[in-house]
């Protein structure tokens, strides 16, 4: 149905010609589900872009055919191309709530869609739209057809998104990472949902995405790209279970699942030894009935309902749970950059809720309790290098100066495996993970005993991903702090955490620790939670050091 | 009442305090300005006793508060008092002039985006084009060039030169007469009074001021047109919509255009806030009679009344605008709706 020989991409940029795809061959059949992964800037979404010929200005198929039912899409007119898009192949994208006009009630864009390949008349178009949401699942569609984009939540808007690709029937569905960003009971809807309407439709579908385990989950074929070549093709089950090239090895391994441990996540050849740890029973921390009020349009909102955990001295807490459930709020306040409306935040004793958060800045406890944030490009300062990033802190709250500083920079940047030459680049000069590196830094600079870390590695591949959370780890184990491990995904918290709590509309659900929460969850939002998780096929563990692993963490 | 009705509304009473303030720091301001009207009006030979006498007539005796409260009493009923330059009451006199210069720079605006819009909207879809280049070069020239150097230069090639536009002299040739008044706009009346002579006639003298005007404002709508063109159009909506299949057409225009739209029309606002302001000049060259020529030379002669008016009638006139502004966003974007409480 669909054939790609030899395709390759070019973009022209000011340093010259940029090759993102350098001849890859793909063979789709009708009615299968192929799912391309690869890491950040491999070429994946590139690839569904040249074959849409919708590449942005500057990129533009250099080689190679593509052929969709005997049509030739790289040299097909571009009245021709438009008559395919949508009626023929469509596309769903990630960051649905961006994917469509902030400006227009989404009935009318798919009403635009249905008019544009005339699948609908003036007369019936806004019946056909309200059809179009009720095939994909959407309650009171009549309703929701008036209603713009901002005001749906993420998983509504990219079902929208999927009404519009599919209300003119097409026959091929691209889904380009389609949920990046959304929940992960949200994530699993989505899924579940476009799976079902491609079985009922006996569609064929692309699924781009980074993440390996929804890929095998959901698709028939698997295709690994790396730097713009497809390093491995096969059946999802088998590419899986029994990787053939290293990179596909590696990314399997990378990938977070129940089975693993932190190191195994690394590959085998370059897993450091284990560092012997053992937390305290002291507590450090203990949260009372913390709660917080915000004054809303619509009234009060109770974001935090009155929460209490205690967190040890080298403690790993987990705080799990989905957008809006309060664990941001949560932590802000735990931070001290938000005033609770009422409870007791303990340090040591100390009740940290007393003190305003204006205030907490010049307090000598500061330097104890840093953040780890989850951009970590949006969380440095674009016009300060990695250096003065870590230097900071040191400066204000310490007060080292001169030689001092500079050694002690050196020093964290050793601790966090960030090469000294790129302490004088700035963010945008440094890679995902060289910036996931600076923020660590920059957090553990004053020696501090208790560490919030919201989804540090949220933004990463999950190669990065799996050093960072060992990195993590071992700073742990070296310097014995504690962490606030705040995340959406199970699979990571279990990796790195003793202890879990898992939140819901501001109140703890469940909390204990970590193996008993994963393995004998006892609240159905936690099985939800846990059931939700992409399910890739088993397989056998390279390196069964599950237990050596736990005794010594 | 309805929601955005009941917006609307309070959108207008935040209004009356900013009107307020303006009443007060125009009264505060023309009192703070050097010079004195008594002796100006008393003339050269006077002496102490008469300046004394004018300045009485002038209530300028007063202490200040009580000045203040008598201009406000004034001022409810409607009376902005009289202009000692021209001798009739402000109100008449701004009653003339205003629609002078709102006629101007309306027709100037108008220009200017029939013009910049378009040009904009090309330059961003073909970037790096010739159209791109033109857009560059107008929007260069437009804002580089002082409105008193192109006035005179188009006088020049076209009065001077080519003789195709009449004497610069205000707004009608004197063997015209002026249109019975409706609206106080020349074009408008003349059509209203069926009279195409002198509707042709007003075009006439109207059209060099007005490109002279245009030229400068082009510059800042031709601008954002083009960035807010390809910030929309790099948008992730717009790969959705031609994914979709929709036409180019659709895409440029229903999708993309009016996403820009708003950047365009905040610049509007503030480009027709500060051409009203800077029209002056070009009243100057052109002889025209409007509100800046005026309250420049209410300046000169320290005529508290004549500023005071023509302070208080732009605070208005940017009120007013404000609002309409405001309100159009109302209309292009959703999203400010329910912000708007």
């Amino acid at each position: 149905m669909l054939s790609i020989k030899d395709l390759a991409v070019g973009f022209r940029t000011r340093r010259g010609e940029v090759q993102a795809v350098r001849g890859i061959s793909l063979e789709l059949a009708k009615g299968e589900t192929l799912g391309i992964v690869g890491e950040s800037g491999s070429g994946k979404s590139v690839t569904s872009f040249a074959l849409m010929r919708i590449l942005d200005a500057g990129g533009s198929i250099t080689a190679g055919e593509v052929t969709y039912s005997g049509i030739d899409l790289r040299r097909a007119s571009e009245k021709d191309m438009r008559t395919i898009r949508g009626r023929e192949i469509s596309m769903i994208f990630q960051n649905p709530r961006a994917a469509l006009n902030p400006i227009r009630k989404v009935g009318h864009q798919i009403e635009d869609v249905l008019r544009q390949h005339a699948r609908a008349t003036r007369g019936d178009a806004r019946e056909k739209a309200i059809q179009a949401l009720r095939d994909v699942r959407i309650n009171n569609p009549e309703a929701r057809y008036h209603a713009y984009p901002f005001e749906l939540s993420g998983g509504m808007c990219q079902r929208i998104v999927i009404a519009l690709a599919l209300a003119c029937d097409p026959r091929l569905l691209i889904a380009d990472e389609p949920t990046t960003g959304l929940d992960i009971t949200t994530q699993k809807a989505v899924m579940d949902l476009s799976q079902e309407l491609i079985r009922e439709r006996g569609m064929a579908s692309i699924l781009i995405t980074h993440d390996l385990g929804l890929a095998a989950q959901y698709c028939d074929r698997l295709a690994v790209m790396k730097d713009g070549e497809i390093v491995e093709t096969g059946p999802a089950e088998a590419v899986f279970a029994n990787p053939q090239h290293d990179y596909t090895r590696r990314l399997v391994e990378a990938t977070p699942r129940p089975d693993a441990s932190v190191r195994s996540l690394l590959p085998a050849d370059r897993r450091p030894p284990e560092i012997d740890y053992t937390p305290s029973d002291q507590p450090l921390l203990e949260v009372r009935d913390l709660r917080k009020t915000y004054a809303g349009k619509a009234g009060p909102v109770h974001a935090v309902k009155g929460i209490s955990f205690t967190v040890n001295q080298g403690q790993s807490v987990g705080l799990v749970g989905e957008s809006g459930c309060g664990k941001s709020t949560t932590s802000s306040m735990l931070v001290r950059l938000l005033d609770p409306t009422e409870g007791q935040i303990l340090y040591q004793g100390n009740d940290l809720a007393q003190i305003p958060a204006e205030q907490f800045g010049k307090h000598p406890l500061r330097g104890d309790i840093q953040m780890v944030f989850q951009d970590a490009t949006d969380s440095l300062n674009p016009r300060h290098s990695a250096g003065d990033c870590i230097a900071e802190p040191l400066r204000r709250l310490a007060g080292l100066r001169g030689k001092a500083l500079r050694e002690r920079v050196e020093e964290l940047a050793e601790l966090t495996g960030l090469p000294a030459n790129l302490l004088s680049r700035f963010p945008h000069q440094l890679s995902g993970g060289q910036k996931a590196r600076v923020g660590i830094a920059r957090a553990i600079a004053l020696d501090p005993k208790f560490l919030i870390l919201d989804e540090p590695t949220a933004a990463l591949d999950v190669s990065i991903q799996a050093v960072i959370l060992n990195l993590l780890a071992d700073l742990r184990a070296r310097l014995g702090m504690s962490y606030l491990f705040v995340s959406h995904d199970l699979n990571v918290v279990r990796l790195l955490c003793d202890e879990v709590i898992v939140m819901q509309d501001g109140v703890i659900v469940e909390a204990g620790p970590a193996e008993q929460v994963m393995s004998a969850p006892q609240h159905p939002y936690t099985r939800a939670l846990l059931s939700a998780a992409p399910r890739p096929p088993e397989r056998v563990l390279v390196t069964p050091t599950l237990r050596e692993v736990q005794s010594a963490l | 009442m309805s929601a955005p009705l009941r917006a609307v509304l309070w959108r207008i009473l935040q209004t009356v305090p900013v009107v307020f303030g303006v009443v007060v720091i125009s009264f505060v301001l023309t009192r703070a300005l050097p010079g004195d009207p008594a002796v100006y009006f008393a003339g050269a030979m006077a002496d102490e006793q008469s300046i004394e006498e004018v300045r009485v007539a002038l209530g300028l005796d007063q202490p200040l508060w009580r000045q203040f409260f008598l201009y406000a009493g004034d001022l409810l009923q409607g009376d902005l008092g009289n202009s000692i330059s021209t001798g009739q009451p402000v109100l008449t006199d701004l009653a003339m002039r205003l629609p002078a210069s709102l006629e101007l720079t309306l027709t100037a605006l108008l220009i200017a985006c029939a013009i910049a819009i378009p040009l904009g909207v090309l330059a961003a879809v073909r970037q790096g084009s010739w159209v791109d280049h033109l857009c560059r070069v107008l929007v260069t020239a437009g804002v580089s060039l002082p409105t008193f150097f192109t006035g005179i230069l188009l006088i020049y090639v076209f009065y001077y030169l080519l003789g195709i536009a009449p004497s610069p002299l205000g707004r009608l040739d004197f063997i015209y007469f002026e249109p019975p008044r409706v609206t106080g706009f020349y074009l408008i009346d003349s059509l209203i009074d069926g009279d195409p002579e002198t509707f042709f006639a007003a075009l006439r003298q109207l059209i060099l001021p007005a490109t002279t005007l245009a030229l400068f404002t082009l510059a800042p709508i031709a601008r954002m047109t083009r960035a807010s063109m390809l910030t929309a159009l790099s948008s992730d909506y717009i790969r959705t919509a031609r994914a979709a299949g929709l036409s180019g057409a659709m895409v440029l225009f229903g999708y993309a255009f009016r996403n820009a739209l708003l950047p365009v029309v905040t610049t509007l606002g503030m480009v027709f806030s500060f051409v009203l302001g800077a029209n002056v000049l070009v009243e100057k060259v052109f002889a025209w009679p409007g509100i800046g020529s005026y309250a420049v030379e209410a300046l000169v002669v320290s005529d508290y009344a004549a500023i005071q008016g023509f302070v208080l009638a732009m605070a208005l006139l940017f009120v007013f605008l404000n609002l309409v502004i405001d309100l159009s966003y109302t209309l292009i974007d959703p999203r400010i709706r329910f912000a708007a409480k």
